[in-house]
């Protein structure tokens, strides 16, 4: 199945949603003061879902869009994660408990998408089958930990990087900003934590938290890099960083996004056909 | 992993229950929250304005400005304050650094500093000025110390910057936070886990939901200014 095809089976929008949106306005804004700790059931169902419009074979232009795109990565990472910790070949002790802490967290972020999604009036797209090894470029990803590990960092880094490429879109829906900023860094840290798991393993000093120019950080693979490439800059908004610090440390200190684009083709290997 | 001289900067944590806990001295948590008083009245009166009204700059303070170009110099003056802090631990490291946590704290200071330069040059001639910071409350020569005040930095920029994309006009400008607030993030994992290993997104932290926090302005500038000489005022920024 092509994700795209998972992507069209949202259902129509309310057609009172405009009307009940704004007789909510003011509701709605107090509302993104509380972030993060909302509580789901107290949303109101008009949330801000100004937009549930059908949508095709593009990246997402909508609120609603964003949100099932995101939920596609979510499960694939919760996915991944929840095979991981059963693979029996994570040490336990730290390395247990921290993939055990971000398969939860992943988890949780397929049931709070899923949640937003519904409180805005459409139907979550279902979860796929995956295949973790990639058609097999990845065969033993859950059998040599290393290639676990490698696997988990690209996720994460892949993660953070999609998310940012549509913050934009939610420029919308306050709420729903905050919220995915708030999962955004989450990857964010999962990201750096897993780059210290491997440093750690290999004693490679050139794997650091922080993503450097666009190096993978010793993982030799051309479906790899491709969550890399485009790290490497070191001018933000026409300002030159290499004036004030090390061409490493100006790649360093921005992350930056992935269009829909170039995550689908990324993410497309993992999908079952 | 005891941390005598641990700070936590949280103001919504009630007196006594900071004065019980065993890793804060009541009379340090105090000293972390010892706002200058105009600067605290004058933060904590501001939130109850309405959108749109300019407040009037108390005498002495900076006022960060409004708009996009308020969040600019919000995030600017917090860029001013983790880099003074990183610069200065990279001058006189605490005793008993290991070449990993030189490696890191060498690179979180450029990183910080990169930060700091690109919003100074993105300003112009909007910036506020270089602030003056207030560290006596931090201890350079002991791990704990350094390390508590960068865990309580970073998890602050996390949630300053989270905060502040919601009240963001400019589309450019949010990407930006963006491209910043991971890169924040990552710092405070790495922070975290020298700390701790394995505490980089624990439940202190991360809710229930799996998801980080958010912090208005002038929640973060309550905790920020008790490390600032310079008074800032957030008074004009943006509300929603």
């Amino acid at each position: 199945m092509n994700l795209h095809q998972l992507f069209s089976s949202i259902e129509k929008a309310d057609p009172d949603i405009y009307d009940r949106l704004s007789s909510r306005r003011k509701a709605i804004r107090s509302f993104s003061g509380i972030g993060g700790k909302l509580a789901l059931a107290a949303v109101p169902l008009a949330l801000g879902g100004l937009l549930n419009k059908a949508y095709g074979q593009s990246a997402p232009s909508d609120v609603t869009g964003v949100l099932q795109y995101a939920l596609t990565l979510e499960y694939l990472e919760a996915a991944f994660y929840t095979k991981a910790v059963a693979s029996g070949i994570i040490p336990a002790g730290a390395p247990a408990g921290a993939l055990t802490t971000i398969r939860d967290h992943e988890n949780q972020h397929v049931a709070f998408l899923t949640a937003v999604i519904k409180q805005l009036g459409a139907t979550p797209v279902s979860k796929p089958a995956f295949d973790f090894t990639a058609g097999g470029h990845f065969a033993n990803v859950f059998t040599n930990y290393d290639v676990l590990l490698a696997v988990a960092q690209t996720f994460e880094d892949t993660g953070v990087r999609a998310y940012k490429g549509q913050a934009g879109v939610l420029m919308t829906n306050n709420t729903v900003l905050t919220a995915a900023l708030n999962i955004h860094s989450v990857e964010a840290r999962h990201a750096s934590h897993i780059r210290q798991m491997r440093r750690a393993r290999t004693n490679d000093a050139a794997i650091k938290p922080w993503i450097t120019g666009k190096n993978p950080g010793g993982i030799n693979d051309d479906a790899v890099q491709k969550s890399y490439n485009g790290e490497e800059v070191t001018t933000q908004a026409g300002i030159d960083l290499t004036a004030f610090v090390s061409s490493n440390a100006a790649s360093e200190s921005f992350d930056e996004p992935l269009t829909y684009n170039d995550v689908i083709a990324i993410v497309q290997p993992f999908i079952k056909q | 992993m005891k941390n005598d001289n641990s700070i936590r900067l949280q103001p919504e944590l009630p007196f006594e229950e900071a004065a019980h806990k065993k890793t804060v001295s009541r009379k340090k948590f105090l000293s972390v929250l010892g706002i200058g008083g105009l600067g605290l009245t004058a933060i904590a009166s501001c939130n109850r304005d309405d959108d749109g009204m300019t407040g009037t700059v108390p005498p002495g303070a900076i006022d960060l400005g409004k708009g996009d170009t308020g969040i600019l110099n919000y995030a600017y003056a917090l860029e001013q304050l983790e880099a003074a802090f990183y610069t200065r631990v990279a001058q006189s490291p605490f005793s008993g650094i290991t070449a990993t946590e030189t490696a890191f704290l060498t690179d979180i200071r450029d990183h910080e500093v990169a930060h700091r330069e690109f919003f100074k040059k993105a300003l112009g001639a909007a910036a506020i000025p270089a602030l003056n910071v207030n560290f006596s409350a931090i201890d350079f020569g002991k791990r704990d110390s350094v390390l508590a005040t960068a865990k309580a930095f970073e998890d602050l920029g996390v949630a300053a910057y989270n905060g502040a994309g919601a009240l963001i006009d400019d589309k450019n400008y949010l990407l930006l936070a963006g491209k910043i607030v991971s890169v924040e993030a990552r710092h405070a994992a790495c922070i975290r886990d020298l700390i701790s290993n394995g505490s980089f997104a624990d439940n202190t932290i991360i809710d229930a939901n799996g998801m980080d926090q958010a912090k208005a302005p002038a929640d973060v500038l309550m905790i920020a200014q008790s490390f600032l000489a310079s008074k800032l005022w957030g008074g004009n920024l943006p509300k929603s």
